[in-house]
């Protein structure tokens, strides 16, 4: 039930991006749609009752360096954060380039409106 | 970008430091707690936007101008395929973690520990945090009109 | 469990206001909010590297997004609507919906991650010897930056040329440049 409410939330960026025509809409839908991937990727690796994947005092043996089997048993997934932390940081750099895009059409056409931006200039 | 009262320009000169003294501990100690390279360079840049939203735009570029910020982009880069390239020279294959495996292991759960780490996470930060201190930049700059090329 | 179906439910609200109202200002502070509902939901589920990501990266992003639209406020977009149009896209996001809820079924139910059914992942290995091989005590840093790093590598290269997309294309050219094209 939790992932269709995620995917529910990607399908409102889809028909946002998809429809509206305003072009600052649009890179808004866009945004919604990483949103929800980011999420739905970290629902994916959770364990009910877990706890975090960082190694502290508490989860080595006492005296040496072995973890426990307690930490193994109950920690969630790691390898979803790692993808997850890359992808972040990813959308951050291409909101800043599709910005700079719908700045720099404003200021040739002066509106945002995508039905009016038709002449292919030479 | 003008900047703003001077209640305003009191306190974000005192904030300003203890935020970028946060950043560089989410950086250095990355490998111990949560953060890491990429959250510690986001808020590098953000306490240079603080700076640039409170005291205006002229005032941060003359401390850190534009071609500054990308020899310091582009130093974090090199810094990071260096390290890799180190790898490969001295571990023998790419990205080895030759500091742990050969020289440093280090003890667990302390500040000098997991070999090349700490390095990366450090390259990684002042890559992240000079870009995206570039972008703000490059986007307060832009006047709409100012640009050379009027209607054909 | 409950917190989470009462964050995602602030989150869809918000992401609904953000996609259908017509102050463009508005829709700004609806996405800062979806992104900081998101932070949220991260922290309960047991990711505060994400979490710290998240939320910085989010404040940021309502910077960039904030600076398009100050000045150039489009309130409403004008012309007629395209009916037929919209009926057509509400109807096939509809069914790749229903499709995707199909396909759901074939996932372990939330709470169960993937890798404990599958005694062979690559998880296993990376919770069990992260200490070992790496020395590195937050287990997420020691996959993106030891076991992962071409990944990191090659985040590094999109986000750079990324940014020195947005600074060429936000140049200023100077009169003498047009004028002699020569020099």
């Amino acid at each position: 039930m939790l992932y269709a409410l995620c995917f529910l939330l990607f399908m409102i960026g889809l028909y946002c991006a998809v429809v509206k025509k305003n072009m600052v809409k649009i890179v808004i839908g866009i945004m919604v749609m990483e949103y929800a991937v980011n999420l739905f990727l970290i629902m994916l690796g959770y364990r009910i009752g877990g706890i975090a994947p960082i190694i502290d005092k508490g989860q080595l043996e006492s005296g040496t360096d072995q973890i426990t089997a307690g930490f193994l048993s109950s920690s969630v997934d790691p390898l979803p954060q790692a993808l997850v932390l890359t992808a972040i940081v990813i959308s951050l750099g291409s909101l800043a380039l599709m910005i700079s895009i719908c700045i720099r059409t404003y200021e040739r056409y002066g509106t945002f409106d995508i039905t009016q931006i038709r002449r292919l200039k030479g | 970008m003008k900047g703003m009262t001077i209640i305003v320009k009191t306190i974000s000169s005192w904030v300003k430091v203890l935020i970028f003294l946060f950043g560089i501990y989410i950086i250095l100690f990355g490998h111990l707690t949560p953060g890491g390279g990429f959250a510690g360079g986001v808020i590098l840049a953000s306490s240079y936007v603080l700076l640039m939203l409170a005291f205006g735009r002229e005032f941060v570029e003359e401390n850190l101008p534009l071609p500054v910020a990308s020899k310091l982009d582009c130093l974090g880069a090199f810094l990071f395929a260096l390290i890799a390239i180190l790898g490969l020279v001295i571990g023998g294959s790419f990205f080895v973690n030759f500091l742990y495996q050969k020289y440093l292991p280090g003890e667990a759960l302390s500040l000098i520990s997991a070999g090349t780490i700490p390095l990366s996470n450090i390259a990684i930060g002042l890559k992240v945090g000079a870009s995206l201190f570039m972008v703000v930049l490059v986007l307060s700059i832009f006047r709409p009109g100012v640009s050379g090329n009027e209607k054909e | 469990m409950a917190i989470f179906y009462i964050l995602l439910l602030f989150i869809i609200i918000a992401a609904i206001i953000a996609v259908e109202t017509k102050h463009l200002l508005s829709a700004v502070i609806c996405i800062g909010a979806v992104g900081f509902g998101a932070s949220i939901m991260f922290l309960f589920l047991r990711a505060p590297d994400i979490a710290i990501t998240q939320i910085v990266v989010e404040v940021l992003g309502l910077i960039i997004l904030i600076r398009a639209c100050l000045s150039r406020e489009l309130t409403f977009i004008s012309g007629p609507r395209e009916f037929f149009g919209v009926v057509v896209s509400v109807a096939i996001i509809f069914v790749i919906f229903l499709a995707g809820i199909k396909v759901f079924e074939t996932l372990p139910d939330f709470g169960i991650p993937i890798f404990a059914e599958a005694p062979e992942a690559a998880s296993q290995t990376y919770i069990s010897q992260g200490l070992a091989k790496t020395g590195a005590a937050n287990l997420v840093a020691s996959v993106i930056l030891d076991f992962r790093a071409y990944d990191t590598l090659g985040e590094a290269t999109v986000l750079f040329t990324s940014i020195i997309g947005a600074t060429v294309i936000l140049r200023k050219k100077t009169k003498k440049l047009l004028e002699d094209p020569d020099e």
